[in-house]
């Protein structure tokens, strides 16, 4: 069950993200920004939350995801540290992403020419 | 014949711009034949249905790899999830780094691009592009060039959010 969950979920964010692509003059790149903000807009009252423990990874793999990720660790860390918290813990649960993509940008650029 | 210079040159003038009036005309069809072209013919829906289900089976790849981690690592869901997306972007960049990824995304669109892959590819393709400009002009102020703004606005709309959220609830 939790499968097609995931199917649904994450197909319904790239449909929304597709239709918004074809009808608008919106690019890629607003699009995906948008949609981290609307991810950590939704964590704000822990909706985002309650959809990854209906849909499991279907609702990680979005970048949505993203900007939950970030305000999630930044609010663990005001519940201790108050306002500077926020500052301290805003990459705590996405520094594994950005970090790999860093690392393994560098080592294919390296290694890789570019094709065209 | 007195005028036969001036009616020469007058001649000369009118043919030049008839043929400039033909000419403009000309392009002008040309160009609305290639508009016509390539415009798009009911492809809109056709897109949105590839990106839902390419989106939906990255997003089923995900729970599977997060459940096969979490039963082989021991270890917890949300730790497995991790995992999993660090296997992702991994994916992403080795498949743009052997260049068939470029083909994916123009085939999936949104597909790939709102899943984390997304994410990956757009890091790894400014970076192998802007490597040959040098390792620091190049690569390095060229890596975030289009994943710099997905970290921007998320960085700052969830310190806005959460500053929001901890004056008004308390955290």
């Amino acid at each position: 069950m939790i499968y097609i969950n995931s199917f649904l979920f994450c197909g319904l964010i790239c449909l929304i993200g597709q239709v918004i692509l074809d009808n608008t003059k919106l690019s890629a790149g607003h699009i995906t920004s948008i949609f981290v903000v609307v991810g950590s807009f939704l964590d704000t009252f822990s909706i985002y939350d309650q959809i990854i423990a209906h849909v499991g990874a279907g609702a990680m793999v979005p970048i949505t995801s993203f900007g939950h990720s970030l305000i999630h660790g930044a609010l663990e860390k005001a519940s201790d540290m108050g306002v500077m918290g926020l500052l301290m813990g805003m990459f705590d649960l996405t520094a594994s992403g950005i970090t790999a993509a860093i690392v393994f940008t560098f080592i294919f650029a390296l290694f890789f020419k570019p094709k065209n | 014949m007195k005028h036969t210079k001036k009616w020469y040159v007058f001649c000369i003038i009118s043919k030049d711009w008839f043929m400039l009036l033909l000419g403009d005309d000309m392009e002008k069809k040309k160009y609305e034949e290639i508009v016509a072209k390539h415009k798009p013919t009911e492809t809109r829906g056709q897109n949105a249905f590839i990106a839902f289900v390419t989106g939906g089976i990255v997003g089923v790849i995900g729970q599977l790899l997060t459940e096969v981690y979490s039963s082989w690592f021991d270890i917890s869901s949300k730790d497995a999830a991790t995992f999993m997306l660090v296997t992702l972007i991994f994916l992403a960049s080795l498949f743009t780094a052997l260049g068939f990824f470029d083909k994916w995304v123009t085939f999936c669109k949104c597909g790939l691009i709102i899943p984390i892959t997304g994410f990956a590819h757009s890091m790894t393709s400014a970076g192998i592009e802007y490597r040959k400009e040098g390792p620091i002009f190049g690569l390095g102020s060229n890596i975030f060039k289009l994943a710099g703004s997905v970290i921007l606005y998320g960085v700052v709309s969830a310190w806005f959010f959460g500053l929001l959220r901890l004056l008004i609830m308390g955290g």
